[in-house]
């Protein structure tokens, strides 16, 4: 698959235009371009410019703490690492299987995520790119424009988030980086106080869900050509999916797909993550590139996150979003469609199928009350895994005898789509940009293409002492007059005097 | 009649060999402390007591209280020195509330919301503190440690273990481990030493059992540490 335009022959003789950093996106990232004399596209890169470290300090504190520290990785999806790294650290506990109570109460939190990071996303930092156009007034191409001159579809989308965070605040005790899940289950049930307060607003959610979908559809109507073709990227798939083959963001084994359908592999269980899942690090990025074992670095290399998702289950396991995934795979034409414009679509079929899972676990009378916390015989290494809304999220813990954590190693969801990003955005420069006068509106046809994968920039940047980095003088004719690089074991050495 | 004196202009009763920081929080009136305990022996260190009398400022753990005297607590300008001594605490160790099990538990955290701190202000120390996970039952992160000597003193005064010591001076005083091998592993603390049940910040925790309150129904989300003055001069009910 594709390697094109990564790195251009002779970069120093190429103009270099930048966006930076890229709006709307979570996190801090940027693009640059290398254009030749004629203004052809020579070179695209997603840069990822943030630097976190959290595999590293996590080292040395206690195990129970990891769950709500690790959830600082984000601010959008912290619900994902919090979770993720609990059902890693119910392993350390000896908790094989959580109280039904544990269980539905971890599913609502994480549901209730799903929704408010799909709702932020498809309203705040997408639609009005889709509503107004790629090149539109660029005063106007933000949230503040959409409620103006669509104030229902403005409002529905704050209100959709704001249920999404009560949700949350009801099952972790906070809107953002609560503590409910701690290590063998919850600290807390749901009372019938907060039950019924949610209960009042499931059913408008419900609503405004399905007609989100019909929004997303109406605009692909509009315009299939463009929905259709803009940026496409072909590759592989991941995803979890139950045990029936279903859509499950809590649980579930590993499967993939090639970019025409064909199972490569399923029923994996994610604790043998380590022998499909390889990660190649870049020097130009601080983000890694994984790709799956068996087909190398070069054809591994595969999407993950609602698009992956919906194709690459077998079912959605509620009535409304399954008859929308339908829908959508006969769309498609029963073949999976790589058009990263179509991760919106699948976005609100997920969106919508979040607010049935949540008005039905509302209903469950397990979720009120009874046993929290499981535990068991002691382990050593636990690996949690999760659908988190970017797509699919790896923790993995070693933890010594005195319960400190001793290895930690986070794989997250905008990591697994970091080689599709850059391709699509490639794509999308070879076809809008190729020869052009750059104008603003160009260039956002390239963040409109990051935009799609609902990149969360923040949290793919967790290494430390593993990067590979290079710091260069470099004087005003181009030549290098001293430069230092780390190697990716830590060893620093002179690259130039 | 018994004796009284006058705190912020409220009159507060006390029995003769009483503080005046005893005497008011009985009575119902706070004032911010951290290393005073009414079963110990006052310390007289994190100075957050400090009061104003006859013009004079005075640590009210350590000042017994007189007839007739007249104490000025909640002022702005004892409160402002107050916070500042809080700021200090913070950058002087390594307090991360947001990833912090005591959370919510934490009297340090109380008493800064408490005081209105709204930021550290100072230059954050990042002093490297070590974590002593050795017990089975008791972690020891020395990262949060205030030096309020309360683990030292419930030790030694009501465990009759002697586990715990400051040692150093000035700025590198420190928390240790009254153990050859400086491990809290090798002394003789259970986890119901009252040393373990003092601590008012996250040095001294119980293993395995971090988060299990949920957020709502923690110690200071219940009401704020002022709230507790009475309880405070009992402390079983805090």
């Amino acid at each position: 698959m594709s390697q094109h335009l990564e790195t251009a022959a002779h970069p120093a003789s190429l103009r270099r235009v930048a966006i930076d950093t890229v709006s709307r996106v979570e996190g801090h990232g940027k693009v640059t371009i290398l254009l030749d004399e004629r203004n052809e596209v020579q070179q695209v890169r997603l840069h990822i410019v943030e630097f976190r470290g959290f595999e590293r300090f996590i080292q040395g504190r206690p195990y129970w703490e990891v769950p709500v520290m690790v959830q600082r990785l984000c601010g959008i999806c912290p619900v994902s690492h919090h979770l993720a790294s609990s059902k890693a650290l119910d392993q350390v506990v000896g908790a094989k299987r959580l109280s039904p109570t544990a269980e539905k109460i971890r599913r609502l939190m994480h549901y209730g995520q799903i929704l408010q990071s799909h709702a932020l996303h498809f309203f705040y930092l997408c639609s009005p790119d889709l509503l107004f156009g790629f090149d539109s007034e660029v005063s106007r191409r933000n949230i503040v424009g959409v409620a103006a001159a669509h104030p229902q579809i403005a409002r529905r989308g704050v209100l959709l988030r704001k249920f999404g965070q009560e949700v949350i605040r009801v099952t972790a005790g906070k809107r953002v980086h609560g503590t409910g899940s701690i290590p063998g289950g919850v600290n807390k049930a749901v009372t019938q106080e907060e039950r019924e307060l949610l209960l009042h607003d499931i059913y408008q959610i419900v609503g405004w869900s399905r007609d989100a979908v019909q929004l997303i559809k109406e605009l692909h109507g509009q315009n299939p050509a463009l929905y259709n073709n803009f940026g496409i990227c072909r590759s592989n798939t991941m995803s979890l999916v139950g045990a029936r083959g279903e859509l499950d963001f809590y649980h579930g084994s590993l499967r993939a797909r090639d970019a025409n359908g064909g199972i490569l592999f399923d029923g994996v269980d994610y604790a043998d993550y380590l022998q499909h899942i390889q990660e190649e690090v870049k020097p130009w990025s601080y983000m890694k590139f994984p790709f799956l074992t068996a087909f190398g670095k070069r054809n591994g290399w595969y999407k993950v996150g609602p698009l992956a998702r919906v194709q690459n289950c077998d079912q959605i396991p509620t009535p409304l979003a399954e008859a929308e995934r339908r829908e959508f795979v006969e769309y498609c034409g029963g073949l999976p469609t790589h058009a990263p414009l179509a991760y919106h679509w699948a976005r609100m079929i997920e969106m919508l199928h979040a607010a049935e899972t949540i008005k039905d676990l509302l209903h469950d009378e397990d979720i009120a009350g009874g046993e929290l916390v499981r535990t068991g015989e002691r382990q050593t290494e636990g690996i949690g895994v999760i659908e988190a809304p970017r797509g699919t999220l790896i923790h993995h813990y070693r933890v010594d005898e005195d319960d400190l954590v001793t290895m930690c190693n986070l794989i997250v969801s905008t990591t697994h789509n970091n080689q599709a990003m850059n391709v699509a955005i490639r794509q999308v420069a070879k076809r809008y940009l190729d020869g052009c006068e750059i104008t603003e509106g160009l260039l956002n046809h390239i963040e409109v293409a990051i935009r799609c994968f609902d990149p969360c920039l923040s949290c793919a940047t967790h290494a430390l002492g593993q990067m590979p980095l290079a710091a260069e003088l470099i004087d005003a004719e181009g030549r290098l007059v001293h430069g230092l690089a780390r190697n990716g074991d830590g060893a620093i050495a002179c690259a130039a005097d | 009649m018994s004796a009284s004196f006058s705190i912020d202009g409220k009159s507060v009763a006390f029995a003769e060999g009483q503080t005046i920081i005893q005497a008011a929080l009985a009575g119902g009136v706070y004032v911010p402390h951290l290393c005073y305990h009414p079963e110990f022996k006052p310390h007289g260190s994190c100075k957050l007591c400090t009061v104003m009398v006859d013009g004079r400022q005075i640590a009210s753990c350590t000042t017994l209280a007189r007839e007739g005297m007249v104490v000025e607590s909640d002022t702005a300008a004892l409160n402002d020195e107050r916070r500042t001594l809080i700021e200090m605490l913070f950058v002087e160790g390594n307090h991360f509330c947001p990833s912090c099990e005591k959370s919510g538990d934490c009297k340090l955290q109380a008493t800064a919301y408490e005081l209105g701190m709204m930021s550290a202000h100072f230059d954050h120390f990042f002093p490297r503190r070590p974590v002593d996970a050795s017990h089975p039952d008791v972690l020891l992160d020395f990262n949060r440690c205030i030096l309020c000597s309360l683990c030292v003193r419930a030790s030694r005064d009501f465990d009759g273990k002697n586990a715990f010591a400051l040692c150093g001076r000035g700025i590198h005083t420190h928390l240790i481990v009254n153990a050859k091998s400086g491990r809290l592993a090798d002394t003789d603390v259970t986890l119901q030493d009252k040393a373990v049940q003092v601590c008012p910040v996250g040095v001294m925790l119980r293993k395995d059992k971090g988060f299990a309150v949920p957020i709502g129904k923690r110690v200071y989300d219940l009401k704020p540490v002022s709230a507790y003055a009475e309880a405070a001069a009992a402390p079983q009910k805090e």
